[in-house]
């Protein structure tokens, strides 16, 4: 069928080669990792490659959706978003303590999930209306935007969601041109309110940073997770104890070691040379995202590629801090290596958007 | 709509993008050279530190307790062995709710009230991580409902314990004593003397008798399995391995056979013997009466039984062969017998002429002999056989106290006999010196005279006038008693002996311990005072008998056992050794407030004379199945 398949190739030109390789690299090492961490159990990895599938379908998809299109998206997703969270907080149901899930009937998830694209989608959206013309009372506007869903996650509570969504938020400001007295203000600012927000956190927020300072007050309960994979990650050494050999992975002593603990699994089997290798390719992929963003001829293209960028970074900083002892235990997996087809599925779109900016300049500048 | 300010804008904007982009840029660097940082902290510089941590954690060194070493009489019969058996068992840290939780078990198998209140009482004694026992010797039924519950009651487990098993009971309690739960104490033993870690598998721990003083070769050498376990401690292979070393077997010089007839013969009586090979010091039975049953310790004791064993005014709990000090009495005639004649203060020829008293000089005060007019013309052969108290008032007075401590001292009076069990008593031989010592007084004459007849300061064990009496039969050999012959090599099988020790070598005239040994045969012939005794043997008997007083009688009045209260009769005292041509068996009975040593002492010495010289038992004395040897 000669038609079909020119048909596809056109529609594949959409893709950005050298993001699909970097990608198409760390999904590779992922699967080998999950099926080290699995003990080669043919459900995991089976799983994980529909995972891979319907992700990777997902963002060939939205690459081939013009940027224009995308950014009409943002508003009624951002709305859509927010009156879940608001649903949350008056139906939601409490696990573990905190009211973050919606029970739709046949499935319950969690609305912040949506957030992670929609406010940037939306903020993006917002200054592209107003590009040209951007003043303070826009960037009020795109900061209440922000706050919104922030403090209705924050009061779920999910401090840790509410801090990553509130980081994308706050790239977008940042790349829109956020002045840098209001940024070193407001960090001043911040800084100086971090004892009355020590005040307001929870008990297990205010444990998990206890434990963080000194997992070894806790090594039956919260500190365990770290201390086990500060000892995988160190005993892997420089070049690691290869491929299903490590003795913290394969004897259970890893927790959670397929999703949020995946890299301890991989700094144990790959040592530090490994670890290299991986913090390279997502700065590559960062990398490329920035050149993307500098090169993107609309700004909801620019903001949108930076803010992605930054943020998927942003993600492999709080996972790997987290899992080699640096950062409190938060749940965040590590972006295209976590098992997991919620977090796989919006990671790549996020690349998917981030190729449609790439490929569809032409286009939005005739 | 304004098109030139948004337009310069849009330049601005631009120009100011990717200065931000820049920025972002090094921030992203500045994240990720934390990241590697770190990572290089974790991998490269605390490597080693990390790395160790790792195998602590995967490899687990998991201790196997070795068997026990067996204890097996002279002619190999067990006295003690080992079985396995599953226990209950209740870790205090995993259990949130004790009381619930022992609700829970009581309501599947049955516990009493016995097994609770012992398991409240170790549960005192031991640390929340330690596992204590709460039921021993589970029912294969119970061992299966336990494993059906299992998963509800965190905390408890069913383990299966090796224990010790004394079949031979109490008669055999205060030889063999008992294995026992470690305890503190024995915990801060096995540390300073650094055995801690070979302790690491084992519950238990000899605690008295032969199980404490031979605990070092009874135990054995823990094993190690070098595991290698997951998170959950469940081992997954096993990488190396150090096979534990069984602990070794003894063999005893003791009979146990003669045991049972020694303590049968003892009738109702309480009291200890001990019966020696004069010529090794091996033990050839040892009975302290009323003995316990040692069964009861190996799982820890309730503290009921543990009150009234301790509180009985029986004292089953002391062993009177080692630790019973009494006025050693007229038995000590035949040793103060051979001092006068080897001190030069008598000749085998010389008598004198017993009143039936004696008096110091310038005193109006009566050393009243036990005959009442006295036994008439008295030589030192008929010294002995008559037990003529006057005879050694004058002897003592003549030969003074320190002499008479000197040449006692040799026979082992007033010293630890060094028999291979903890907890013997020295007694006491009085000396000038020793009361400055202790009482700061001087010695006063009257004091030599009573000390003359065993009688006064003078404390003795029996095993200590059982050595005394070996060496009066060996011709002078103080030999240290044994209860252990040999011991075998778990691996090799080989019996190793455990040669006896002895001590010294007292030079005694021929001529004159033969006077004394004839007159202990005299002792055991027609007219002697344990005649009756002797009466029938087909072999023939030294011995001597003696009382020692429990309460003191006034002077001029009479000791009258039949008027007495059982409990203050005096301690009737036998001593004696057969045959006596070659001698190969010493005995040294007490019976408490058995009355006279004719009486109730010397029939039994007799008892286990026969059973082991000819090997008749007491005629009444159930014949019980031999345990078939080893």
């Amino acid at each position: 069928m000669p038609r079909t398949s020119h048909w596809i190739l056109r529609r594949l030109s959409h893709l950005d080669g050298i993001l699909l390789v970097l990608v198409m690299v760390l999904l590779g090492i992922s699967l080998a990792v999950v099926a080290s961490a699995s003990g080669q159990s043919p459900a995991r990895i089976t799983g994980h490659l529909i995972n891979i599938g319907l992700a990777l379908g997902v963002m060939v998809v939205i690459a081939n959706v013009p940027p224009h299109l995308l950014s009409k998206v943002g508003p009624p997703l951002y709305v859509a978003g927010v009156v879940l969270l608001i649903g949350v907080a008056l139906f939601g149901e409490i696990r573990n303590g905190s009211r973050r899930w919606l029970n739709l009937g046949f499935m319950a998830f969690q609305p912040s999930e949506l957030l992670k694209l929609a406010l940037p989608l939306m903020l993006a959206w917002y200054f592209q209306r107003n590009e040209g013309l951007l003043r303070a009372k826009h960037f009020l506007a795109g900061s209440a935007l922000l706050l919104v869903p922030f403090l209705l996650i924050l009061r779920q509570p999910d401090l840790g969601t509410a801090l990553m969504i509130g980081a994308s938020g706050f790239y977008l400001l940042f790349f829109a041109g956020l002045p840098w007295k209001v940024i070193l203000g407001g960090g001043i600012l911040g800084a100086a309110s971090l004892p009355v927000m020590w005040g307001l956190m929870h008990d297990y927020q205010q444990r998990r940073v206890l434990t963080l300072l000194d997992p070894s007050s806790d090594p039956l309960g919260a500190g365990y997770h770290i201390i086990q994979s500060t000892i995988a990650i160190g005993s892997g050494g420089l070049f690691g104890k290869g491929w299903t050999q490590g003795t913290q992975n394969q004897l259970d002593f890893i927790p959670e070691r397929t999703t949020d603990f995946v890299f301890a699994v991989f700094g144990e089997e790959f040592g530090y040379v490994g670890a290299i290798f991986l913090v390279g390719l997502y700065l590559a992929i960062v990398a490329r995202g920035l050149v993307i963003a500098a090169r993107a001829p609309t700004l909801f293209g620019r903001l949108m590629a930076a803010t992605l960028s930054l943020n998927l970074f942003t993600y492999v900083f709080v996972n790997m801090g987290m899992v080699s002892g640096i950062l409190p235990v938060v749940g965040v997996p590590l972006p295209l290596m976590s098992y997991g087809g919620t977090a796989l599925i919006t990671l790549l779109l996020g690349m998917g958007i981030l190729m449609s900016v790439a490929t569809h300049r032409q286009l939005n500048k005739s | 709509m304004k098109f030139a300010t948004p337009l310069k804008n849009l330049d601005r904007e631009l120009a100011r993008f990717h200065g931000r982009l820049k920025v972002g840029a090094v921030f992203v660097a500045l994240l990720a050279t934390v990241l590697l940082a770190r990572a290089f902290y974790l991998q490269i510089m605390q490597h080693e530190l990390y790395i160790q941590r790792a195998e602590s954690n995967r490899i687990s060194l998991v201790p196997t307790a070795p068997n026990r070493g067996l204890i097996l009489d002279r002619s190999g019969r067990i006295l003690a062995e080992n079985y396995s058996a599953y226990t209950l068992e209740l870790t205090r840290a995993q259990i949130d709710d004790l009381e619930a939780t022992l609700a829970e078990v009581g309501k599947l198998i049955e516990i009493t009230p016995g097994q609770l209140r012992r398991f409240r009482r170790l549960l005192a004694e031991s640390h929340e991580f330690e596992t204590v026992p709460l039921k021993s010797k589970l029912t294969d039924e119970e061992v299966a409902i336990l494993a059906a519950n299992r998963y509800r009651l965190p905390g408890v487990d069913v383990k299966a314990r090796l224990f010790r098993n004394y079949q031979a009971g109490p008669g055999m309690a205060h030889v063999l004593g008992f294995i026992g739960r470690i305890n503190d104490r024995d915990l801060k033993r096995l540390r300073e003397s650094r055995r801690e870690q070979n302790y690491r598998g084992s519950v238990h721990i000899g605690k008295t008798g032969l199980e404490q003083s031979y605990e070092a070769l009874l135990h054995g050498r823990t094993g190690f399995d070098q595991m290698e376990t997951d998170a959950s401690g469940r081992a997954v292979r096993m990488l190396s391995r150090i096979p534990p070393v069984p602990g070794k077997d003894l063999r005893l010089h003791l009979d146990a056979e003669l045991q049972a007839v020694a303590e049968y013969a003892f009738g109702d009586y309480l009291g200890g013997l001990v019966a020696l090979d004069p010529n090794t010091g091996g033990v050839l039975a040892l009975v302290s009466k009323p003995g316990f049953d040692p069964n009861l310790f190996v799982d820890g004791i309730d503290p009921e039984t543990w009150k009234s064993l301790n509180e009985s005014p029986d004292r089953p709990m002391v062993n009177r062969v080692l630790r019973g000090i009494y006025p050693p009495g007229s038995t000590i005639k035949p040793l103060m017998a051979l001092a006068g004649l080897e001190l030069g203060l008598r000749k085998p020829g010389d008598s004198i002429v017993d009143p039936g008293y004696f008096s110091l000089p310038n005193s109006s005060h009566q050393f009243r002999d036990w005959k009442r007019g006295g036994h008439g013309v008295v030589d030192l052969q008929r010294s002995i056989s008559q037990s003529c108290d006057t005879y050694y008032y004058r002897l003592a007075v003549d030969m003074g106290i320190d002499r008479m401590h000197d040449y006692l001292a040799q026979f082992g009076l007033g010293e630890k006999t060094g028999i291979d069990l903890e907890g013997e008593s020295s007694g006491l031989l009085p000396s000038r010196d020793w009361k400055q010592r202790r009482w700061n007084k001087p010695w006063y004459p009257g004091e030599t005279v009573i000390a003359g007849i065993g009688q006064g300061y003078h404390l003795t064990t029996p095993l200590q006038l059982a050595v005394a009496t070996a060496m009066l039969a060996n011709g002078g050999k103080r030999v240290e008693p044994r209860l252990v012959q040999a011991v075998r090599d778990p691996l090799s099988h080989a019996w190793q002996p455990l040669p006896g020790g002895a001590r010294n070598q007292v030079a005694i005239n021929p001529a004159h311990l033969s006077v004394v040994r004839e007159g202990m045969m005299d002792v055991m012939r027609p007219g002697g005072t344990a005649a009756a005794s002797a009466a029938g043997a087909p072999y023939t008997i030294a011995g001597k008998t003696g009382t020692a007083q429990v309460v003191g009688i006034k002077q001029g009045a009479r000791y009258e056992a039949s008027r007495l209260a059982r409990e203050h009769r005096d301690h009737a005292l036998f001593i004696a050794y057969a045959p006596t041509d070659n001698p190969t068996i010493v005995v040294a009975v007490m019976v408490e407030n058995g009355g006279s040593g004719s009486g109730t002492a010397a029939p039994i010495a007799r008892a286990v004379f026969d059973y082991y010289l000819t090997g008749k038992r007491p005629g009444n004395m159930k014949l019980e199945a031999d345990d078939a040897a080893d």
